[in-house]
């Protein structure tokens, strides 16, 4: 065991991150609404849409380390970006998203400059004032996003030229969860990755990573603009599903849920975010069916008994259940 | 003034009245066992802090080499070769060894800002944090979390990662702080391997250390130099004694 054969830390380090058995179940099994509820189709995209959120958010909180109570500053400004788009004439959906994308990580990229030089309490007041002075803006310039009354006239054409936004969600639902895939197949790489890696130090111990060269503003400023692009095609795509924007995609309630959906799940996990997102979706749903006026009261509820007895999310405490060669999911 | 890797220049450093450094003024030539010793609160890491950019002096100057370096942000200094380790653990817990000295190995290589090829395929980087693991007596656990590491393992982890910043001049806060007995051999088996182009300055209390490998040693007191020798010379120095044993400790 003194010394290892050639190749053997790499080996090691592949077979880290390669896809497990439970992965590919999970994404097949994310085709199931189609057959086994498709009245719930609806809730299905904007469970993965949220899903899509929470995994922005685990990119900078879960694995960086940098808490954000604003992150529904650039979910909101790729929904109005969209929403715009489709509003004045350009209702094509790919590349309204993507123009919203390139929105978003504008945005991002600017706050993202000031956001690398402060940490903890101080980050989380940043955020927090960012969040609410843009959702502010936006309710002040009613002429341009409709203020209080949210965002009217959104007109989608066919999505790829062929299928409607019908009432059921069927396209809404694949077109969502399309996007869901591959912005987690690139949160996959990008965690996989050296860049994610050096986010894991940044987590694990900021103060030693200028002792081994690393610039950890660019770091961050990095992983905030991508994740302020996948933040904002996530509000994008409800513009573009629901056909309006209304000023609650900006607002602190839309970044605590977040928040709250990625504790859920489980931070720093990568699927943390969407299984956050199904059970807090779900568990919305049904408690608003059985107590429309209280159901956040279930959901203080919930949060309080994961955060007691899963500290590592749901997923954390799944994790310890199953066998080695599941894990890491 | 090129033997020279490492110099300070009147150096001075307050908190409120407390000066912390006063006037320090070493030069240390290239590939060069220095030794720094003192006192508790003789302002030994405080220099190391002021040296890597840690903290910012009221005065004077560093360079490293010939090149000024006293307005450098910590990083950079890391970069052009100036590194640490620290007194008290700074690792990353929940990284194995492997993955820790792959992470300074891509910062120094240029490649820790790549996020669309994964990491294995680095194989270059990866070949080399294993190779650094190999040379510290740590290959056995690569692959266990820096946390679940034993205390002297998790020293040695401290000088894996300065190693893999290449240093021309590595500074050494107390490498052997706290490690038991059993675990010394290693440790001291490490500093000892070093590269000979690699200039080190240490701080450190355990005095075989300090005569085991020390050509030359600085005494600290007060935020002061003061004296620097020989080990010979440091051990009949009467104003050294007066320090260590006139407080009546066996401190060092």
């Amino acid at each position: 065991m003194i010394s290892a054969a050639p190749g053997e830390p790499q080996r090691f380090l592949q077979a880290q991150i390669r896809w497990r058995p439970l992965e590919i179940l999970f994404w097949l099994s994310t085709l199931l609404p189609f057959v086994l509820a498709p009245s719930y189709l609806i809730l299905a995209s904007q469970i993965a849409i949220t899903g899509l959120f929470a995994l922005s958010l685990d990119l900078i909180l879960g694995y960086a380390g940098i808490v954000s109570l604003g992150h529904a500053a650039y979910f909101g400004f790729g929904s109005y970006t969209a929403g715009l788009v489709a509003k004045w004439g350009w209702g094509e959906p790919v590349s309204g998203l993507l123009i919203a994308a390139v929105a978003a990580g504008m945005l991002g990229y600017l706050s993202s400059i000031v956001i690398a030089r402060f940490r903890h309490l101080a980050l989380i007041m940043i955020t927090l004032g960012f969040g609410v002075l843009l959702a502010e803006a936006a309710n002040s310039a009613s002429w341009l996003t409709g203020g209080a009354d949210g965002l009217q006239g959104v007109r989608m054409w066919k999505l790829l030229g062929l299928f409607e936004f019908d009432l059921y969600g069927y396209a809404a639902y694949a077109y969502a969860l399309v996007v869901l895939l591959l912005a987690f197949l690139t949160a996959r790489r990008l965690i996989n990755s050296p860049f994610g890696l050096a986010l894991r130090g940044i987590r694990e111990n900021a103060l030693r990573m200028p002792a081994i060269g690393a610039d950890s503003r660019a770091h961050i400023r990095k992983v905030y603009t991508i994740a302020a692009v996948m933040a904002g095609v996530a509000g994008a795509l409800l513009a573009q599903t629901s056909e309006t924007v209304s000023l609650e995609t900006l607002s602190f309630q839309r970044s605590a849920d977040v928040l709250v959906v990625l504790i859920l799940g489980g931070a720093g996990r990568l699927y943390g975010g969407i299984v956050g997102a199904v059970v807090y979706m779900v568990a919305r749903d049904q408690f608003s069916g059985v107590n429309p006026q209280y159901w956040y009261f279930w959901i203080g509820i919930l949060l309080i008994g994961v955060v007691m007895f899963l500290p590592n999310g749901i997923l954390g405490g799944l994790a310890r259940l199953l066998p080695a060669a599941w894990r890491r999911a | 003034m090129s033997t020279l890797a490492l110099a300070t220049r009147g150096l001075d450093k307050s908190f409120g009245s407390l000066g912390v450094a006063r006037n320090v003024t070493l030069e240390v030539p290239r590939g060069e066992r220095y030794a720094l010793i003192g006192p508790n609160g003789a302002g030994k890491t405080t220099l190391i802090n002021l040296i890597t950019g840690m903290l910012k002096p009221d005065r004077g100057q560093i360079l490293l080499g010939a090149q000024d370096i006293t307005l450098l942000e910590p990083a950079e200094r890391v970069r052009r070769g100036l590194v640490r380790t620290f007194q008290i653990n700074t690792l990353f817990p929940h990284l194995n060894a492997l993955e820790a000295v792959t992470l300074a190995v891509c910062e120094r290589r240029g490649c820790s800002g790549r996020w669309w090829r994964t990491l294995p395929s680095y194989r270059e980087a990866i070949e080399e944090a294993h190779a650094i693991l190999v040379s510290m007596e740590l290959a056995a656990s690569s692959y266990r979390p820096t946390r679940e590491l034993a205390y002297g393992q998790q020293r040695l982890l401290e000088i894996a990662l300065a190693l893999a910043a290449r240093p021309s001049v590595l500074l050494l806060d107390e490498p052997a702080a706290g490690v038991p007995q059993g675990e010394s051999a290693d440790l001291f088996s490490a500093i000892e391997n070093l590269s000979q182009d690699m200039t080190v300055l240490f701080i450190e209390h355990d005095m075989n250390l300090v005569f085991r490998f020390a050509k030359r040693i600085i005494v600290m007191v007060g935020g002061r130099i003061l004296v620097e020798g020989t080990p010979e010379e440091i051990a009949a120095d009467q104003r050294v004694r007066e320090v260590y044993l006139g407080r009546g400790t066996r401190h060092a």
